[in-house]
């Protein structure tokens, strides 16, 4: 008995929407981060669930893809902890409930 | 050389051009050199024009164009060009030689002048612009430059800025003739509409040429008219005539630019350059559209010069002059003696630049005063400037045989004499001639014999480097009568391509003794009513209504302000009314009803959360901040949109496939 | 590839996912963080990609957590007000989830078994990285260098 793809893709979709939730309602910057991260987990384990269970291709663009994702999510994480960093300085806060210059 | 010169036009108007901007640039620092490298840039322009003016003399009709495209877009080419033929070459001449002198001038007048160097940068540019409406090819071409002289008479007439009333009359003279250039600018699109070029001789496809002529049709008179709508504005033609005599407010050399050379002939120019249009289905030389021409130059020719008979100021009494003359070009124009009316705008460019240059001298003596009450006695005091004075005011009376004036003038007359439709303007020119010799000879009578008043009791006659254009200009406007006699019409052949034969017996014709006794008339009456004149004007004692008539310009600017002005006050006050009352009410009423929507929300969200008692009423809250921060700025707020939107996509996709 | 190994690593995997959404403190938010990423790698080798699972656990709990910690402590806002947790996130949350689940359950072409595959070693990754996926390689450096310094200078101190 093997989990099926279904299984590998709810998990998944739990995972996404416990990023989703961590984005979407806490205050604190940082969370937010944590958030897209998980997202971007969540798509890997996807692109890899996806490759395992295809028929296998000459090339495991699966596998590569998921690697390159990984770099980009770390590129993004560094520049969106220096951009922290750059609004607590500014702000003297972190919690984005007070960052609301794009109010209208 | 002939070759070189006709595809090399463009350079004339831009040896200024150049000028100018080299001064702008560089010529705050030094002063003299800021005069030197504008007069260098005449110079070079003059030097051009002479040359251009040699090939248009070796042959009858000779016509250079040169066209080239500007830019394509789509289907459509704009093509642009430069022109040289016999009308354009002696315009040249007239502006860039009248335009030196009033350069060399004007080193004298502005000496003290602290803004010396962006005079004369202003004054190179106006220049320059006015040579490029001379050789434009392309009605485009010239309303550019045409627009470019406006600004340049904008910045000039508002030189001393520091005036409010030359403020006043910068903005005056700019916006009265854009209303002009708004007809004018119309009749460009309506002409490039109809017969798809706007280039004036094209090798038989210009709109000057018979078979886009005939591609126009009916609606030519109309075109026609609008673009003398923009010869009205420029040239000071009534209804828009009251910008030219308080554009007197800029520096005497300026005005005498805008009178003389450059901008209020633009207007006469524009007219003759694009007479095939006027012209079109003419019996008899008479069209509508030339009508019309006709009888606006009647009016403002008899107006002004009834209006110049009662001013006091030496400049408004020439500004007046010179909306007379231009009324009396005008109307040659449009009887058809276009050679006549040219000539005459020639001719007038020489004399009036000496008058107005004569005037700035007798201003600089009398140190800025304006009021010829005030001057008196100044023949003794100031002979080189009383002799050329002389000479611009016989030469603007009409004087015949030794005065430019009076051979044009004589041109004028005959032309009018033989229109079939009615010899009104006949008659009108020839009142305008003797209230010309009238009100002349009561501006020399004032200023220079009588006894002096205290502004003119020390005069002393201007420096050599300003009564020197004077007297260039005073042997120009006498000798430049040579090719004007009918004995020998060599202008007249030279500007309709004809050649010029001598013939003698033609020297003393019956309108020439007409216009002799007319001009005796008007001298002779002047004499007789201002020979013991003094303060008050004897005409004041006479008829005091009709000369407060006249003296307040007939009012028209008074009618204006409680017309035109008032009329637009009335509609800007109406519109803040709209926008107070209606527009504004219609805003609140549509923000009323959001505030309405907002009070049902605030209130549900109330009473659902007073209701609740528990937790469960959380989420309620929850969703309902969440509308609530619909547009708060929060980042997480559009995150969850975007989360949001993504559902209904990955919705959308699962039920479809 | 059983389903007790998944559902041990996915009952893991979960917790500390959710944990790291909820927990108050930032600091046990942030550990619970890299753990998560263990049971991510944990399924990444379930699924035989082991290259992508160490590579996780490199980067997401060697670089990322620790970058997550140290903006933690320069920033020292560490405590969050528990109440200010927004309902509205979460409910956009199950409804997402939901819809996914709805969109999967409804998708009837799904495989169930894997076929049997060569395991990917790290040399034909490299293989690959070296050839076919050379450019993208390239604009992933590019990509990470523009980051780094992006990143300094943020955070750079303003020179007064």
């Amino acid at each position: 008995m093997t989990p099926t793809l279904q299984l590998f893709l709810i998990l998944s979709a739990a995972l996404f929407c416990i990023g989703l939730l961590a984005a979407l309602s806490r205050r604190h910057a940082i969370f937010i981060l944590i958030g897209i991260e998980m997202m971007l987990a969540a798509a890997n384990i996807n692109f890899i669930a996806f490759w395992r269970f295809a028929p296998q291709p000459a090339q495991p663009t699966g596998v590569m893809v998921a690697i390159f994702a990984i770099a980009i999510a770390a590129a993004e994480a560094a520049v969106g902890l220096a951009m922290v960093i750059a609004v607590y300085r500014h702000f003297r806060s972190t919690n984005v409930d007070q960052l609301d210059r794009l109010k209208g | 050389m002939n070759s070189w010169i006709t595809t090399n036009v463009w350079l004339i108007p831009t040896a200024p051009i150049v000028a100018s901007l080299l001064i702008l640039a560089f010529g705050k620092a030094a002063r003299r050199a800021a005069a030197a490298v504008a007069i260098l840039g005449q110079i070079v322009a003059l030097t051009i024009s002479i040359f251009a003016f040699v090939p248009t003399l070796q042959t009858h009709g000779f016509r250079a164009i040169q066209n080239f495209t500007w830019f394509t877009f789509g289907e459509q080419t704009l093509r642009i060009g430069f022109v040289l033929d016999p009308l354009a070459a002696a315009m040249l001449l007239m502006i860039t030689l009248v335009g030196l002198c009033i350069f060399v001038f004007s080193i004298g007048y502005m000496a003290e002048d602290k803004n010396f160097y962006r005079f004369f940068a202003y004054l190179s540019f106006f220049s320059g612009a006015m040579l490029g409406v001379v050789v434009a090819n392309s009605l485009l071409l010239l309303f550019v430059f045409w627009d470019l002289v406006g600004l340049a008479s904008f910045l000039l007439i508002g030189f001393w800025i520091e005036r409010p009333s030359a403020a006043a009359a910068a903005k005056k003279a700019f916006i009265t003739t854009r209303i002009g250039d708004m007809g004018f600018f119309l009749g460009i699109l309506w002409l490039y509409h109809r017969s798809g070029t706007l280039l004036f001789y094209d090798g038989g496809r210009g709109c000057l040429e018979p078979i886009a002529l005939s591609a126009i049709g009916s609606s030519v008179t109309l075109i026609a008219l609008l673009i003398f709508c923009g010869a009205i504005g420029k040239s000071g033609q009534f209804p828009l005539h009251v910008w030219l005599p308080d554009a007197m407010e800029g520096p005497t050399p300026v005005s005498a630019l805008i009178h003389a050379a450059t901008m209020v002939a633009a207007g006469v120019f524009l007219v003759a350059r694009v007479y095939p249009i006027f012209a079109v289905g003419a019996i008899n030389g008479v069209t509508t559209s030339l009508t019309i021409v006709v009888w606006i130059g009647v009016i403002t020719g008899l107006m002004a010069a009834l209006i110049a008979v009662a001013q006091f100021d030496i400049k408004r009494i020439l500004a007046y002059s010179t909306v007379s003359q231009l009324g009396l070009m005008m109307v040659s124009l449009g009887v058809g003696g276009v050679a006549a009316g040219i000539m005459h705008l020639l001719a007038h460019g020489f004399f009036k630049a000496l008058l107005f240059l004569g005037a700035g001298s007798v201003i600089h003596g009398v140190h800025h005063e304006q009021d010829i009450r005030k001057m008196r006695g100044l023949r003794k005091l100031m002979p080189v400037t009383f002799a050329t004075y002389a000479i611009g005011m016989m030469a603007l009376s009409g004087v015949p045989f030794f005065f430019s004036g009076g051979w044009t003038k004589e041109e004028i007359l005959h032309a009018t004499s033989s229109w079939p439709r009615s010899h009104l303007p006949h008659y009108s020119i020839l009142i305008g001639v003797i209230l010309t010799a009238l009100y002349m000879t009561r501006q020399i009578i004032y200023v220079f014999f009588g006894n002096r008043r205290a502004a003119s009791e020390h005069a002393p006659e201007s420096p050599s480097v300003m009564t020197l254009p004077l007297i260039v200009l005073a042997v120009c406007a006498v000798f430049f009568s040579i090719v004007l006699t009918p004995a020998w019409p060599w202008l007249e052949s030279y500007l309709t391509g004809h050649a010029a034969h001598f013939e003698p017996r033609l020297l003393i014709q019956p309108m020439i003794l007409v216009s002799l006794a007319l001009v005796g008339a008007g001298v002779s009456i002047g004499i007789w009513i201002y020979r013991r004149a003094d303060e008050t004007d004897p005409l004041q004692h006479a008829q005091p209504a009709l000369f407060r008539f006249l003296e307040n310009k007939m009012w028209i600017d008074e009618i204006y302000d409680r017309t035109v002005i008032a009329f637009s006050k009335i509609l800007a006050r109406l519109s803040d009314w709209m926008d107070r009352h209606v527009w504004d009410g219609l805003v609140q009423d549509i923000g009323r009803i959001g505030q309405f929507f907002g009070r049902v929300t605030t209130s549900a969200d109330e009473r659902v959360i007073n209701a609740g008692v528990d937790e469960s009423t959380s989420g309620a809250q929850g969703l309902g901040r969440l509308m609530s921060r619909w547009h708060s700025g929060q980042i997480q707020t559009y995150l969850g949109a975007v989360a949001l939107g993504m559902l209904a996509l990955v919705l959308l996709y699962a039920w479809l496939g | 590839m059983s389903t007790v190994a998944f559902a041990a690593i996915a009952i893991f995997t979960l917790a500390a996912a959710l944990a790291a959404a909820t927990l108050p403190k930032l600091m046990h938010a942030a550990l619970s963080f890299a753990v998560m990423f263990v049971g991510i790698s944990g399924f990444f080798f379930l699924l035989g990609a082991e290259f992508v699972g160490l590579v996780q656990i490199f980067v997401y709990i060697g670089a990322v957590a620790v970058l997550i910690v140290f903006t933690i402590l320069l920033t020292r806002d560490d405590v969050e007000n528990v109440r200010s947790f927004q309902w509205g996130g979460a409910i956009v949350a199950i409804a997402v989830f939901a819809g996914l689940i709805w969109a999967i359950a409804k998708t009837k072409s799904l495989p169930l078994t894997p076929p049997q595959i060569e395991p990917v070693t790290v040399q034909r990754i490299g293989e690959l990285l070296m050839t076919n996926y050379v450019w993208p390689l390239q604009c992933v450096g590019v990509l990470l260098t523009a980051a780094l310094i992006g990143a300094l200078i943020l955070v750079m101190e303003e020179k007064s």
